[in-house]
C-alpha cells in the first residue's frame, strides 16, 4: 500500500463527507429541533429513500469486507453467513415493520409500554436496547481501527487510535447536530456508493471469466488448494460437534436478531405510514439480497484471481480480500488503475463504517433519552428538552464507544456482531412478539422476558471460550470457561421466550383486554398512528 | 389520508392513553404544554376512547383483516423458518449430501443457498402483493372508522361541557 493509495483514499473519503454534509445542511434548513425531527427525521422520507437508508444501516463493513473475505478463504462456509443475514429480513417484513410503525413513536419500548405499566417495561427495554447498541457499536469501532490499519498501510497503533477517535468524533458531530435527517442521508449516500462499488467489481470479475460462472467456481476451487471441498460446506464449521452447534447457534441468532436491532426498528418511524414502511423493507430486501449475491461473486473471484494465500498473507481473517481484488482488477498493484480502484473501495469501507456507527449512536441515544432518562428522572427535576438530553447522550455514547473500541482493539469483530445479534434476538424479539400477538401478555411477562433473555445471553458469553480458557480468548491467562459455544443464541433465545411465558402465567395481574384490543387494532389498521 | 395533523390530532391525544406522559416528547414546549396531568401508570382511565377499539376489534370487518393477515403470515413464516433451519442443519451435519455435484461445478449446497435467496425474494413479492390487494383498503376503512368515532365522541363531550 503506497502513499499514493492513501492520498487517493483520503481525498475520496473527504469528498464523501463533504457531499453528505452539503446534503444534510441543505435538507435540514428551516427545521426546528423537535423530538419528531431529531429521532424520526420528521417522518417524511419516501419508501425508496428509507429502503436505501435501511440497506445502508444494515450492511456494515463486516458484510462488505468480512463475508467476501470468508468466502475467499473458506469457500462455501462464508456464504452461510449471507443467507442468514438476508432471510432475517422476512421476519422483519412479515411480523415487525408495519406493526411497529403503527404502534410506536420512536423506540422499541414505545410498542411494549403501550400495553403495560409504563416504568418497569420502559426501563427493561431501554437497558437491553442500549446493551445491543453498545456491543454493535464497539464492533464497528474495532472494525474501523483494524480496517484502517490494513488499508492505509502499517503505520502502527498511532494511526489506529487516531482513526477510532476520528470516526467517533465525526459520528458524534453528525448525530448530535443533524439527528435522524443527517443520519439517513449519510446512509443513503453510502448505500448508493456501496452498491455502485459492488456492481463495478462484480462486472469486472465476470468479464474476466467471460460471464461464465461455472468457470469462476472451478478456478476458485483449483486455486484454493481444497478442490471440490471449497464449494461445499465444512471447511470452517465442519470440525467437531461443538463447532457445528456453534454455527447452528449463530445461524439462529442471525435470522432472529435483525428484527430486534434498535437501529433497524427506529428506521421504520422515518416514513409516514405502515404501507411506506412495508415498501421500504421491500426495497431494502432487494438491495441487500442483490448485494449479498454480488459478494458471492466477489469472494470466489478473490479466491480465483488473487488466491487465498495472498489474501491470508495480507490479513489472517480475510478482511482485505475485496480491496486486493480491486487492485488486481484495476491492473495490478503498481498501476494507476489498481490504485484508483483500491482507493475507491477503501473510501467506501470508511463511509460504510461511519454510516452504520451514526445509525446505532442515534438509536441508542433515543433509548437513553426517551426510555431511560424519561423513566428514571426525578419527578420534579428541572424540565430539560428531550432532544437536548438525546444530543448529550449521543456525545456520551460516542465517547464510551471510542474508549471501548480502543480497549478492545484486538477483539474479533465477527464475534461482537454475532453477540449483538444474539442479545437482540434473546432480549428484544420475544417481548416484541408477545406484545404484538399475545392477548394475555402482562407487565411481569414483559419484564421477565427482557431480563430472561438478556442476562443468560451476556452470562453465557462471559463463561464461554471467548472470554477465558483458550489462547485466543480475551483473558487467556485465566480459566472460568463453563459453556463450550461462542454464540449463546441457541440457549438464550428460547430462554427469553420461556421467561416471558412464565412471567405471564404466574402474574397476579390480569391482562388488560382493552389495551390489547387497542394494540391489535392500531397495529393492523394504523388507526391513531403518528 | 395518511397523516392527520393539527387540531384533530391534538384533541385525540388529550384523551388518549396511548400517548402517555412518557411517550409524548416531554419538554418539547410546543403543543404538548396543554396536556392534562396523566393518571398513574397502569391505572384505569375514563371509558370512551378504548371502547371504540374494543368495538372495532369485535367487528366483522376487523376480524376479516386480521384473519387475512394471519392466514398469509403464519404459514409463510413457518415455511421459510423451517426451510432455513433445514438448510443450516443440512450444511453443518450432512456436508456429504450437500457436496453432491449437479451441473458442472455447481453442487447441491450452492443450489440450496441460491434457493434461499430465491425463496426470500419470492416471499417478499408475494407478501407485498397480498397486503396491497387484500388488506390495505380494508385497513384504511377501519382507520377512518376509528377516526370518525373518536371525533364524534370528542364533539359530544365538548357539547356536554359547554352546556
Amino acid at each position: 500500500m503506497t502513499t499514493e493509495h492513501q492520498t487517493l483514499a483520503l481525498i475520496l473519503f473527504s469528498l464523501f463527507i463533504a457531499v453528505t454534509l452539503g446534503i444534510t445542511t441543505w435538507v435540514s434548513r428551516n427545521r426546528h429541533g423537535s423530538a419528531e425531527e431529531f429521532y424520526a427525521g420528521g417522518r417524511l422520507f419516501s419508501p425508496l429513500e428509507n429502503g436505501f437508508a435501511i440497506a445502508g444501516d444494515y450492511m456494515s463493513a463486516a458484510s462488505f469486507l468480512g463475508i467476501s473475505g470468508l468466502i475467499a478463504l473458506f469457500g462455501y462456509d462464508g456464504l452461510l453467513y449471507s443467507v442468514g443475514f438476508l432471510v432475517a429480513w422476512l421476519v422483519v417484513l412479515f411480523l415487525v415493520a408495519e406493526l411497529v410503525r403503527n404502534c410506536g413513536r420512536f423506540t422499541l419500548a414505545d410498542v411494549v409500554a403501550a400495553r403495560m405499566s409504563e416504568r418497569p417495561v420502559r426501563i427493561a427495554a431501554g437497558i437491553s436496547s442500549v446493551t445491543v447498541s453498545v456491543l454493535y457499536l464497539v464492533a464497528q469501532m474495532v472494525g474501523a481501527g483494524s480496517l484502517v490499519g490494513l488499508l492505509l498501510g502499517d503505520s502502527g497503533t498511532a494511526a489506529r487510535t487516531l482513526t477510532v477517535v476520528g470516526v467517533g468524533a465525526l459520528m458524534v458531530v453528525y448525530v448530535s447536530f443533524g439527528g435522524m435527517r443527517a443520519t439517513t442521508w449519510i446512509q443513503i449516500v453510502k448505500a448508493v456508493l456501496l452498491m455502485g462499488g459492488a456492481i463495478t467489481l462484480t462486472v469486472l470479475v465476470l468479464l474476466r471469466f467471460h460471464g461464465n460462472f461455472d468457470q469462476l467456481l472451478t478456478s476458485a476451487a483449483e486455486r484454493s488448494g481444497h478442490g471440490a471441498r471449497f464449494l461445499s460446506p465444512g471447511l470452517k464449521y465442519g470440525g467437531d460437534w461443538t463447532a457445528r452447534f456453534d454455527f447452528m447457534s449463530l445461524g439462529l441468532a442471525l435470522v432472529l436478531g435483525t428484527a430486534g436491532l434498535p437501529h433497524i426498528l427506529s428506521r421504520f418511524y422515518t416514513v409516514p405510514t405502515a404501507r411506506a414502511a412495508r415498501r421500504s423493507v421491500v426495497w431494502a430486501i432487494a438491495l441487500i439480497g442483490g448485494f449479498y449475491l454480488m459478494t458471492i461473486v466477489l469472494g470466489f473471484g478473490a479466491a480465483a484471481l488473487v488466491g487465498p494465500d495472498a489474501v491470508r498473507a495480507s490479513n489472517a481473517s480475510g478482511n482485505t480480500a475485496v480491496p486486493l481484488l480491486a487492485a488486481f482488477l484495476g491492473g495490478g498493484a503498481g498501476s494507476t488503475g489498481g490504485a484508483v480502484l483500491f482507493a475507491f473501495v477503501a473510501a467506501i469501507a470508511f463511509a460504510t463504517i461511519l454510516a452504520v456507527v451514526a445509525g446505532i449512536t442515534l438509536a441508542s441515544s433515543a433509548s437513553v433519552a426517551h426510555d431511560l432518562y424519561a423513566s428514571l428522572k426525578r419527578r420534579h427535576a428541572r424540565q430539560r428538552s428531550e432532544v437536548a438530553v438525546a444530543r448529550a447522550s449521543a456525545v456520551g455514547i460516542g465517547a464510551a464507544a471510542i474508549a471501548l473500541g480502543l480497549l478492545a482493539q484486538d477483539l474479533n469483530v465477527a464475534f461482537l456482531v454475532g453477540l449483538a445479534f444474539a442479545v437482540a434476538a434473546s432480549a428484544n424479539l420475544p417481548v416484541l412478539m408477545y406484545s404484538l400477538f399475545w392477548r394475555n401478555f402482562t407487565t411481569r411477562g414483559a419484564v421477565w422476558s427482557v431480563y430472561g433473555g438478556l442476562v443468560p445471553a451476556v452470562l453465557l458469553v462471559v463463561l464461554s471460550p471467548v472470554v477465558s480458557g483458550s489462547p485466543e480468548s480475551l483473558f487467556p491467562g485465566v480459566d472460568f470457561q463453563y459453556f463450550p459455544l461462542q454464540n449463546p443464541g441457541i440457549i438464550s433465545i428460547p430462554l427469553g421466550f420461556l421467561a416471558g411465558w412464565l412471567g405471564t402465567v404466574t402474574s397476579a395481574e390480569e391482562a388488560d383486554e382493552r389495551r390489547h384490543a387497542e394494540t391489535e387494532v392500531r397495529a393492523l389498521t394504523g388507526a391513531g398512528a403518528v | 389520508m395518511d397523516k392527520h395533523e393539527g387540531r384533530d390530532a391534538g384533541t385525540i391525544r388529550l384523551n388518549d392513553p396511548w400517548y402517555d406522559a412518557l411517550a409524548v416528547g416531554w419538554g418539547e414546549g410546543q403543543g404538548e404544554a396543554a396536556a392534562p396531568p396523566h393518571p398513574a401508570p397502569g391505572g384505569r382511565r375514563a371509558p370512551g376512547a378504548s371502547d371504540i377499539y374494543l368495538e372495532v376489534q369485535r367487528s366483522a370487518a376487523f376480524q376479516e383483516v386480521r384473519s387475512r393477515y394471519r392466514r398469509f403470515v403464519v404459514p409463510a413464516t413457518a415455511g421459510f423458518f423451517l426451510w432455513y433451519v433445514a438448510y443450516v442443519v443440512a450444511a453443518t451435519t450432512a456436508p456429504g449430501v450437500m457436496a453432491r455435484p449437479v451441473i458442472g461445478a455447481v453442487n447441491v449446497a450452492l443450489l440450496a443457498g441460491l434457493g434461499q435467496f430465491l425463496s426470500t425474494f419470492l416471499l417478499t413479492w408475494a407478501y407485498a402483493r397480498h397486503a396491497r390487494l387484500r388488506r390495505d383498503r380494508a385497513a384504511l376503512d377501519l382507520r377512518w372508522t376509528v377516526f370518525e368515532q373518536e371525533r364524534g365522541q370528542e364533539r359530544s363531550r365538548s357539547r356536554e361541557a359547554g352546556r
